[in-house]
This record gives structure tokens, C-alpha cells and sequence, in this order.
């Protein structure tokens, strides 16, 4: 996306895209808002008079329209994708016009990394797989879910069932009947689990969680389990500079890393997930308990020395220097904790925090008695706003684009480091 | 009558205790006592003094002529007990009766900790119990048949993941003939409000994702709904004694309510997922309390009510009795809170059951009881005798549950002891008496 963002305008200043969100067709009911990365269109469901529905961009509707919309979202490249019915099948609605394919159910749309590839999770006829930009898989299982795309849009991978189960059948069960599918293609072996495939920087090889039997859980890279098995595991994530597999792995009641079957952290905390890579692989960060109850950041195993009792949406900078994510009490009282040091303010909600391409900043929206503010290095922009969306550095890193509604005005701003005062 | 005169042929224990040995038991026996119980387990096992206060505490031993087996402190002696006095060692057979003891003759009601002098919790050590039958792999084929759906699905019920948008899209059409301008909100980040449910709800009562529909919508609440797994509250894993998919499935809850950035979860009229989520599944994540509140639709309702959020056009005629869920009652003191909403919605005296509140009859299905399916249904509406007799007494012809497993239990039981009486979720009532928005 930092890309396509040199393209975007980068003009320091506020521009009013629209005075009013409200959509200019006449309506029943307009649904809630969505806004493009660049900041320059802002997307509703509208309930038409007729009681169809359609996407009503920057005041204009679609000229389709159909019998239900849900779930829209613009792409990484900027396209309004929207999961629509007509006729009673689904597809999906991209720029107003739908896959040729319809399907008896279509859901989870996902994207590669710059957006070019749409795939989607598909149900035709009793049997589940994946559509690819309306190309659906040549198999479809039972049962699927869990579905993922490769960054480079190449490969999707989804954890299908490869036989159907009698009722309450715990043999069948026991036996195994779950494995990953790649492109449509299941892996020989089966499991009596597997979750959250995941794919290498390539897009080639593919990683999952693993359950062996009831009490043995590991970790399976492209149809080959870890020779070792554990208590409990979490999402593998492969090294970008590597190709190494990682997992959070529980030996004896405690939480540690694993690589390749091989112990990396050792199991000394309560809890240990979500951990994140710097790009070159160097960097390996995770939200730890080190303590029962108190939640933090370990970057390369070491935690830093704050804890909290909740911990969410950790962030690495690109180099792997800088870590930030946020902190919670019983979901109150949200901090950004930066490098294991919170920003002064806490607020009723926060968003996951963004670094600068080069990592020296860090913004991050946060929502206070209703109202919604954008944060940079731990100072707020001058005004805050009904509705912000998450912020977005310029690629150079010098200005923060923030989209916003307020006062029923969708405005564009393009803010610079000096338009972010202290009293955040 | 011992356990060897009550014992129920199910095809998981059977085949379960045929894969046993006494050395694989002793072995598995002694991991978990040494690896996982603590201290908590020998106190309890050592400081009973025999004294019998907990025996009439248990509807067990009541609904079954005082037979002293199953008290509590018997049960616990003819399972932990035993394996304690023997080192582990014991015969596959032994761990059948056990097993069938721990499953479907405990509701883990927690009722017998309020009469302990010393404050043994039997709850716990059947719930130990169960952590042993089910790293030995003995649990009833029903129950250990939900813990594989919350595997395979992330909810109870086998609900595939387009079965439960399709659902929600379904119930929203359809609320759409009564309240046009309807949504189930899907997704919706931000929302005040994460309403969560269990699976049977849109697998068989999806009129209870219509009237909650229909409440939200009415009191003009910010909420959603999840499109993606983890919308299901519910946690049988936590019943067969399987920690590890429990702490999964809290994982999931909860990561799916912060993702959509909510404020709050809102769940259903359940008992057991509110254990899971406040006390148990979420402590095993990690997290002291939960990481986002979780309040129940009974405390929840009180809110729309009390805030005149939902105001009604009629009261529902009383009297009426209710039945006190032991998870959100006993175990999260939400007593008053039930009848005062009861007190708002009908017209007409609650007329008490003997044993009420925090000392209240467990409904015989808790605890993961009548997820043990058919084999176990007699043997569980059987146990509910003192419970019925106690409805009937009352006279009167509704009972108000706020809680599924309840309703699943006392439906077997008004129909089996012939009690006559209607049994009723709130969301039921405010649906049929609440003012509808002007359209
Ligand atoms: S059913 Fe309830 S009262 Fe009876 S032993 Fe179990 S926890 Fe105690
Ligand atoms: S009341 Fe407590 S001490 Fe007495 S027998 Fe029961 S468990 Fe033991």
C-alpha cells in the first residue's frame, strides 16, 4: 500500500470530500460508513425505496442494485468490494459490478497484499472451498473454514473436512478428518484439528496448528508435523528472512516459542501469542503474561518491564527496531504503550497503532466520551472528530493523512507533524 | 443403591475404558494430581470431616430416597477419594463408574459448598474428576461429540460458517414483516454492544435470535453480531474436562469481540457459558477477570427496563415461579437483579420455590448433565424429583428460566412428574408485552 501511496494527494491541508454523508438517492435506511485508503471516497449500504440495496459512493448510489448487501470494505488497491445477493446466490460486487460466478453462499472476502488478487470463502451445494477473483477452487469439501491468502495473492489455503462424519461419530472423529487444503488441493495426512494455515513470504509453503489427538498439538509445515508435540500451540508464523516456522507452544503449563520443533523461548509465561516478525526476520515479537493476570510485549523473549492486564494489537516497525500495541483494563482505560512506555492519555477505546515506514513515528486513533482523535507520537491532532479512521503515514513519513467524519462532513486532512499538539 | 447397581451402557465410556490398562491409568492418574491440582485438591481431600452437612444439600441424593451414595462427600469418595487412597492405581472398570459419577450424577451446582462447614467445593473435585476421565479419554459420547464440534466449528453444534450469517440474514428478513427497518448488524466495529449466543440457538430456536433482534432493535442499541467464528459463548470443553480447547474457545470469544472493537459483550439467557467466560475459560487464557465485560441478559434486561429502553404495553399474568440458574445466581449473584425484572414484566406474585436464590435446586441439566445425551436422560430427570416437587408446590403454571440448559432440563421435567407449567425465557416475555416503535 506505501506504493500505491506515493500516487495520493499529499498536499498539506484539510479538503471537504463531502458536505454531507447522507446519500443524495432517497432511502429507507443508509448503513454505516466506510472510507478508501487514500481518503477520498466514503462508502455506505443503502436501503433503497424499492427495498433493494446498494453502495452509495460519495453521494452516489450504484446503478445495480440487489437484493441484500453486507459486508463491505475497500481493498488494498482501492476497489469497493461487497458480498451481494441476487436471485437468491451471492457473489461479489467489485466497483458495482458482480463476479460472473454466483455461489449458494459467499463470505470472508480477503485480499493480497496490494489487492489485486479478491478471494473469498464459497458453499455451493453443500460443499465449501475458495473462490479466487470468481475462479473457484476444482474441489470443494464438506466442510471448510479458516481460510487465508498469500500476500502475493498466489495460493489460498483453507482447513477442509476430507470426509463426511456420521452424527456424534467419535471414531471418525478420533481417526481424523480435517487437514489443510492448498489451492483446492488437500494434504495426504489428516488431523483431528488443524488452524490458521498460514503462508511463507513466497506464498509456496504453508504452516497450521495442529491437534494429533486429544491431548497432543503441534505444528504441520506443508503436510510434515514438528517431531515434537506439545500441551497446546498457537498460530505458526514463518520467518520472512528465513523461512523458519515459529508457534507459541505450552510445555508442562507454560507458555514458550518454538521453532521448527525446537524450544526458542522458554516456557516461563502465563500466555504467548500473536507474535510478529520484523521484515528481515531478526525481530521476533509476542504479547506475553509473564505473571498470571499481566499482559505485555517480549521482543526477542525479553518483556518489557510494564505489564497490563490486558494487551492487544501488537505492531512492529518495519526494521524490527520498535514495538508498539495497546493496553487495557477490563476493556477501559486503553493505552498506546510505545517501546514498553505508555502514552500519557487513556481513552475508552484505542486502534492499532501505525509506525512510519522508517519506524521513527507512530499514530494511532483513540475514542474518547464519543468522540474519536488521532495520535501522533503520543500527541493528538489539533481537533478530534464523530468518526476517524485509522491514520496513514505519507511513505517519507513526514504527514498523516487522517480521514474523518464530522458535523455529517467527510474531510480529508493531510496533517504534518506540527499540526499534532501536546495535550493528547 | 451403589453405582455398580445404576450403571448406564454408553457407547464413549465403554469404548473409552477398553483402551485402559491399570498402568496407563495410574500413570495418567498421578500427572494430573501431580502436574495440575495443587494444593487445593489434598486440602479438600483431607479436611472432610464426615460430618454429612453437604448430604442434604445435593438433589441427587434427594430426588433418589436419601440414598447416601450420592451425597456429596460419598461422591467424592468413590471417585477422587479412591484414586487418592491408591496411588492412582485402579481398574478401567473403576474409572467407568467414576466417570459416570463425575459426567451425569454432579451438576457442579456448587449448592453443597454453601452447607460445608469447612468449604469443601465438590463442584471442583468432580470437575478433576473429569480433567482425569478425559486425559484417559473415558467421557460420555454425547458430550465428548459437542467438545469435537467446538473443534472443528468453534461452536456446539456443527453450525458451519455460512450457516450462521445465512441464519442471522434469515431472522432479520423475517423480523423485517414486524419492525421494517430491522438489522442484525453484522460486523459492525465499534458497536456498544457484542451480543453473543450459544449454538442451539441458530441451529433449533432461532426465535430467540428474532426477539433478542427485536429488543436491541426496539431499545435502539449500538450493536453487532460476528460474522466470523467466535460468536458462540458456550464451552462444553470445559465440562468434559478438556482445558486446553476451553481456553481455545475463550481465545476465540473474546478476540472476536475485541477485534470488532466493542464495548461490551451482551450473551444470551445461558448459565454455563457465563462460568466459562467469567471464571474459568478466561483465567486459563491468562486474564485475571475477562478482558471484555460480559453481562447477561438478565442484567441486561434490568438495564432496559429500569432505563425505560423498553417500556410495555402489558404485563404478562402471574403468579409465577422462576427457576434461579446456579452459574449466574449461586455463582454471580444476580438474584435480585432476576426478580426484579421479573417484578416489572408480570402482573402477579413470584410464588418462591422452597429452595431459592443462591441455595436454590439446580434443574438437573447443568453442568454439562444433559449435554450427555440420551443414555443419561432418565437417570438426569430422575435426580430433578426434588426439584418438581418443589415446582408443583408452588401451584402455580410458569416458571421463568433464564437459562437454556434449564429450560432443556425442566421441559423433561414438567412433562415426566405431569407439573403442567409453561416455562418461559424473559426474552420471551418482553418480546410478547413490549411497546413496539412506532413505525
Ligand atoms: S450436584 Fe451440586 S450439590 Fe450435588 S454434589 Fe454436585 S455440586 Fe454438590
Ligand atoms: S459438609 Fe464438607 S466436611 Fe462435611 S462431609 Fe460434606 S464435604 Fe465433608
Amino acid at each position: 500500500m506505501q506504493d500505491a501511496a506515493s500516487s495520493w494527494d499529499w498536499q498539506p491541508g484539510e479538503r471537504v470530500i463531502l458536505d454531507s454523508v447522507t446519500c443524495g438517492k432517497t432511502h429507507q435506511w443508509q448503513e454505516e460508513p466506510y472510507v478508501a485508503s487514500d481518503g477520498e471516497r466514503l462508502a455506505a449500504i443503502v436501503r433503497l425505496e424499492d427495498e433493494t440495496f446498494s453502495m452509495c459512493v460519495n453521494g452516489k448510489t450504484w446503478e445495480s442494485s440487489f437484493e441484500k448487501l453486507w459486508k463491505p470494505c475497500f481493498s488494498p488497491d482501492g476497489r469497493l468490494v461487497v458480498i451481494a445477493q441476487q436471485d437468491g446466490e451471492w457473489s461479489l460486487a467489485v466497483d458495482g459490478a458482480t463476479w460472473e460466478e454466483f455461489y449458494a453462499y459467499l463470505w470472508h472476502p480477503c485480499f493480497s497484499a496490494d489487492g489485486s488478487v479478491i478471494a473469498a470463502a464459497i458453499q455451493n451445494d453443500g460443499q465449501y472451498g475458495m473462490s479466487v477473483d470468481g475462479t473457484t477452487w476444482s474441489n470443494l469439501f464438506d466442510n471448510a473454514n479458516e481460510y487465508a491468502i498469500s500476500d502475493n495473492g498466489q495460493s489460498t489455503a483453507a482447513v477442509v473436512q476430507t470426509e463426511a462424519m456420521a452424527a456424534a461419530d467419535l471414531a471418525a472423529f478420533r481417526r481424523g478428518v480435517y487437514t489443510v487444503a492448498v489451492n483446492g488441493e488437500a494434504w495426504k495426512n489428516t488431523f483431528m484439528n488443524a488452524w490458521t494455515p498460514t503462508f511463507d513470504a513466497h506464498g509456496r509453503k504453508v504452516a497450521t496448528q495442529v491437534r494429533l489427538n486429544l491431548y497432543e498439538y503441534s505444528i504441520a509445515v506443508d503436510d510434515a508435523v514438528w517431531g515434537q508435540t506439545y500441551n497446546c500451540v498457537w498460530e505458526p508464523r514463518f520467518n520472512p528472512g528465513t523461512g523458519e516456522v515459529v508457534a507459541p507452544v505450552r510445555i508442562a503449563g507454560a507458555w514458550g516459542m518454538a521453532q521448527d520443533g525446537k524450544t526458542i523461548w522458554d516456557p516461563v509465561f502465563f500466555q504467548c501469542w500473536h507474535q510478529q516478525f520484523s521484515t528481515d526476520g531478526k525481530v521476533l515479537a509476542a504479547i506475553v503474561a509473564p505473571t498470571f493476570g499481566e499482559f505485555t510485549v517480549a521482543v526477542n523473549a525479553k518483556p518489557w518491564s510494564t505489564t497490563f492486564p490486558v494487551v492487544t494489537e501488537l505492531t512492529l516497525s518495519t526494521d524490527g527496531k520498535r514495538a508498539a500495541a495497546l493496553a487495557c483494563n477490563n476493556n477501559v482505560d486503553w493505552q498506546v504503550v510505545v517501546d514498553g512506555t505508555p502514552w500519557r492519555g487513556k481513552y475508552d477505546m484505542a486502534w492499532k497503532p501505525v509506525f512510519s515506514a522508517d519506524g521513527t513515528h507512530v499514530a494511532a486513533k483513540v475514542e474518547k466520551a464519543g468522540r474519536h482523535a488521532v495520535l501522533m507520537d503520543g500527541k493528538a491532532y489539533k481537533r478530534d472528530f464523530e468518526h476517524a479512521w485509522d491514520p496513514v503515514f505519507s511513505p517519507d513519513g513526514s504527514k498523516v493523512l487522517i480521514r474523518a467524519v464530522d458535523k455529517g462532513t467527510f474531510v480529508r486532512i493531510v496533517a504534518t507533524l506540527s499540526d499534532f499538539s501536546s495535550r493528547g | 443403591m451403589g453405582i455398580q447397581e445404576r450403571l448406564i451402557e454408553d457407547v464413549g465410556l465403554r469404548e473409552g475404558v477398553s483402551r485402559l490398562n491399570e498402568d496407563s491409568i495410574q500413570k495418567t492418574v498421578n500427572a494430573v494430581f501431580q502436574g495440575e491440582t495443587g494444593a487445593r485438591l489434598k486440602a479438600y481431600a483431607e479436611i472432610c470431616l464426615r460430618c454429612g452437612m453437604c448430604t442434604e444439600a445435593c438433589h441427587f441424593y434427594l430426588s433418589h430416597d436419601k440414598d447416601p451414595t450420592y451425597a456429596p462427600a460419598a461422591k467424592v469418595k468413590q471417585t477422587i477419594g479412591t484414586l487418592l487412597a491408591n496411588g492412582g492405581r485402579v481398574s478401567p472398570d473403576q474409572i467407568y463408574s467414576m466417570a459416570q459419577i463425575a459426567y451425569s450424577e454432579c451438576n457442579l451446582c456448587r449448592r453443597c459448598v454453601h452447607y460445608c462447614p469447612v468449604g469443601i467445593d465438590t463442584a471442583y473435585m468432580m470437575i478433576t474428576m473429569r480433567r482425569i476421565c478425559h486425559k484417559l479419554g473415558v467421557t460420555p459420547q454425547y458430550i465428548q461429540d459437542t467438545a469435537h464440534s467446538h473443534s472443528a466449528t468453534f461452536n456446539q453444534m456443527w453450525v458451519k460458517d455460512d450457516e450462521w450469517t445465512d441464519t442471522l440474514q434469515w431472522q432479520e428478513e423475517e423480523a423485517r414483516d414486524e419492525f421494517p427497518d430491522l438489522r442484525i448488524p453484522l460486523d459492525k466495529e465499534g458497536a456498544d454492544v457484542y451480543y453473543s449466543v450459544i449454538a442451539p440457538e441458530p441451529k433449533f430456536r432461532t426465535q430467540l435470535i428474532y426477539q433478542a433482534a427485536a429488543i436491541l432493535h426496539t431499545a435502539k442499541i449500538d450493536w453487532t453480531m460476528p460474522a466470523e467464528p467466535g460468536w458462540d459463548n458456550s464451552d462444553m470443553c470445559m465440562f468434559t474436562g478438556d482445558f486446553e480447547m476451553m481456553g481455545r474457545l475463550k481465545r476465540k470469544h473474546f478476540e472476536s469481540a475485541q477485534k470488532l472493537k466493542v464495548k461490551r459483550i451482551v450473551m444470551g439467557e445461558c448459565g454455563h457459558a457465563f462460568r466459562s467466560v467469567y471464571d474459568v475459560g478466561n483465567r486459563w487464557a491468562g486474564w485475571k477477570h475477562y478482558p471484555v465485560p460480559v453481562v447477561h441478559s438478565v442484567e441486561f434486561f434490568w438495564e432496559l427496563l429500569t432505563q425505560g429502553k423498553i417500556k410495555l404495553v402489558s404485563k404478562y399474568p402471574g403468579p409465577v415461579t422462576l427457576q434461579d440458574p446456579c452459574n449466574i445466581v449461586r455463582g454471580r449473584g444476580l438474584g435480585d437483579k432476576l426478580r426484579d425484572v421479573i417484578r416489572i414484566l408480570v402482573d402477579g406474585d413470584i410464588v418462591e420455590t422452597t429452595s431459592n436464590r443462591e441455595h436454590n435446586l439446580c434443574c438437573s441439566a447443568g453442568g454439562g448433565v444433559i449435554n450427555c445425551g440420551p443414555p443419561f436422560k432418565n437417570a438426569r430427570v430422575e435426580a430433578c424429583k426434588a426439584k418438581a416437587d418443589q415446582l408443583r408446590a408452588t401451584g402455580v403454571k410458569t416458571i421463568i428460566a433464564p437459562c437454556h440448559n434449564c429450560h432443556g432440563g425442566l421441559d423433561d421435567t414438567v412433562h415426566k412428574y405431569e407439573l403442567g407449567m409453561d416455562i418461559k425465557f424473559l426474552g420471551d416475555i418482553i418480546y410478547q408485552c413490549m411497546e413496539r416503535p412506532e413505525a
